[in-house]
């Protein structure tokens, strides 16, 4: 579930720009797609309805939580267990192997470790083989990939993608939207992926303008 | 967390390499200077700790301390037996131990010296027996080991204190009666025989005379016969046992009187080592015979303190060098966890949006600081401890004192524990950035 009122946010280098942001009303289960040219927001929005930005104005709901009377710690506590996100460019922990990323990321969520999970996830996004690589010897289309099971190895309850698909060729670009779909219907959460890429469109209904 | 702090650091090993190097240098350097500074004054406080005062020839007080108690440096010069015995009769003296060299084997100082210096040094028999006839020796035990001589074995003794004399002695060999235990001490660096070996050995150099040459002669052909030495050496003997000085001035058989006492008045000694009933004599003794005889008097213990004065400094010169790599380690390590948090601020704004709350990356900040100080100050120590053992091997060979493995002593925790602490500040300083961390700006700021 999620829901937003009236939120504004500034920015605090360009005072003048303040973005307004239209009402979010999601229901459980329900996919949303954020459409909208470079520049409107988008990234701000999500990052708001992640808990990364507080907000100027407007409230939060997210699960039945209302964000902006969390502290930090409860939100840092909050987006672990709750937030699945997925970045436009994908971020690891270059250290670390695949496996482990996922293992730290679950560990991170405070939920109880289930191997099963992480096996059963690596295997669906085919990343077998490459279970016990370096992050960045993975190529560009493992790493997004690998990038959608760290949003969802601890069943989020919302999952925010940022532009997941742009850097993808279209079979690619199939594959994650159909895997992203999928991951949140086993999760039970709310998908909601800000793009402007055309390709991503046609699979959703809700869409949400900027 | 702790695995990914190991991670982090294993993944920029030269970054890591380079602290822990650096740490490592200053510590063992360190650890190296506490350990030799400690050992030496503990080595050189075990071998004064018998003698209170040496009275030996004018010169350098420390020269007489080196040469007549440790027995590394040369000898001031001669003095009188009889007069250093005078000195003796004072009550105030509890023991008095005249010692007297001159000659080695193969480097090895042979010290012409009674029973009781043995006992001084509670040095005690591995196998055989004491020296009870000229030119019979004890060995110590690193003498003993380092020229494998064993009970039985003879060898001819060169002039001088320094190896390779080109003056060997040859006529009169000496023969090893006994080997001694281990004590720590000097005496397992000496080959110690009776005062009269050293006295005849020499007497034989100095004497051309056709008198005195005649009568050793008659001596050796005695020896040789295999009779016993006479009733003078019988003499001798008996008394050495009961009155290890006082028979040096005895009178001895009709025959040799004359000739006896004519010797006893030229009779020489190196030094005389002294222990009084109360150190307060030592004072007292040592202004007298520094005023009004030709000898002098120094007491070891001031001597020590002075030498372990003079090597303060280069100690402290050392201290310093160490402390500044310390210094330098420690911004090393301060750089570099500001370098990580900054360079790393992308995984770790990724951790704040896994759920992890700043503590936690502070933590791990501090986890990857105390890994390297702690492996830096343990590897440290180690090379200290290698480097300790790399020179007892050194000294050892040199001049025959090998020093001792110890456990971490508490100076050493303390510098450990310091540099612990010290990346405690550090960590704060590199992590105040985390706690301003936008994590959403520096995600999207890709």
């Amino acid at each position: 579930m999620i829901q937003t009122t009236s939120l504004r946010f500034t920015y605090q280098n360009s005072k003048n720009h303040v973005f307004c942001f239209p009402d979010i009303d999601l229901p459980p289960n329900e996919d949303l797609l954020i459409l909208g040219p470079s520049g409107v927001g988008k990234t701000t929005l999500l990052h708001l309805l992640a808990g990364l930005l507080p907000p100027n104005e407007g409230d939060v709901f997210i699960a039945n939580t209302y964000l902006n009377k969390l502290t930090r710690k409860q939100l840092d506590n909050f987006r672990g267990q709750n937030i699945g996100l997925i970045f436009q460019r994908a971020y690891f922990i270059r250290s670390l192997s695949l496996l482990e990323n996922l293992t730290l990321r679950e560990r991170l969520s405070k939920k109880k470790s289930d191997r099963y999970r992480r096996e059963e996830l690596i295997m669906q996004l085919g990343l077998s083989d490459f279970q016990n690589k370096r992050v960045y010897q993975l190529s560009e289309g493992q790493q997004q990939r690998l990038s959608i099971a760290l949003g969802v190895i601890h069943r989020p309850k919302v999952i925010l993608a940022d532009e997941p698909t742009s850097n993808l060729d279209d079979t690619n670009c199939e594959k994650v939207i159909f895997l992203l779909k999928k991951e949140a219907q086993i999760c039970k959460s709310n998908l909601v992926i800000i793009t402007h890429d055309q390709r991503v469109k046609a699979h959703f209904d809700n869409h949400l303008i900027l | 967390m702790l695995y990914l702090a190991y991670k982090n650091l294993i993944s920029k090993p030269l970054n890591t390499v380079l602290s822990v190097l650096l740490l490592l240098l200053s510590i063992s350097l360190a650890t190296f200077v506490l350990q030799i500074r400690n050992q030496l004054s503990q080595h050189l406080e075990k071998n004064i700790k018998p003698f209170d005062m040496v009275i030996g020839a004018k010169g350098s007080p420390l020269q007489l301390v080196l040469s007549s108690v440790l027995h590394i440096d040369n000898p001031t010069g001669n003095i009188l037996l009889e007069e250093a015995l005078k000195i003796g009769r004072n009550p105030m003296v509890k023991d008095m131990i005249p010692v007297s060299y001159g000659d080695n084997y193969k480097g090895i100082r042979i010290l012409g010296t009674p029973h009781e210096y043995l006992t001084k040094y509670q040095a005690s028999l591995q196998e055989g027996r004491l020296y009870e006839k000229p030119f019979e020796v004890v060995i110590g035990s690193g003498v003993a080991k380092k020229d494998n001589l064993q009970i039985g074995d003879t060898f001819v003794s060169s002039h001088g204190l320094a190896e390779n004399g080109l003056e060997t002695h040859d006529e009169k060999p000496f023969v090893v009666t006994g080997i001694l235990k281990p004590t720590g001490t000097v005496i397992d660096q000496l080959i110690i025989t009776n005062l009269e070996s050293i006295w005849e050995v020499h007497k034989h150099e100095d004497e051309h005379g056709q008198y005195e040459g005649k009568h050793y002669r008659e001596h050796e052909v005695e020896n040789k016969d295999g009779h016993p030495r006479g009733h003078e050496e019988k003499h001798h003997k008996e008394h050495e046992e009961e009155h290890a000085v006082e028979h040096y001035e005895e009178d001895h058989g009709e025959h040799e009187e004359r000739h006896h006492k004519e010797h006893e008045e030229e009779r020489e000694i190196t030094s005389l080592l002294v222990k009084f009933r109360n150190p307060l004599g030592a004072l007292q003794l040592s202004r007298f015979i520094n005023e009004n005889t030709t000898m002098q008097a120094a007491i070891p213990k001031f001597e020590i303190e002075r030498l372990m004065g003079f090597l303060g400094i280069g100690f402290r010169a050392i201290h310093g060098i160490a402390i500044t790599i310390l210094l330098v380690a420690g911004l090393s390590i301060f750089i570099n966890l500001i370098k990580t948090v900054r360079e790393r601020k992308q995984e770790l704004a990724l951790l704040r949006t896994y759920g992890a709350n700043t503590f936690q990356l502070i933590k791990l900040v501090f986890l990857e600081a105390l890994f390297l100080s702690l492996l830096g100050s343990v590897l440290g120590w180690f090379l200290g401890r290698i480097s300790i053992w790399l020179f007892s091997v050194f000294t050892e060979n040199m001049y025959g004192h090998s020093l001792v493995f110890s456990f971490p002593t508490n100076k050493e925790l303390l510098i450990v524990a310091l540099v612990i602490l010290t990346t405690l500040p550090a960590v704060i300083l590199a992590s105040l950035s985390l706690f301003k961390l936008n994590v959403s700006k520096t995600i999207s700021d890709a």
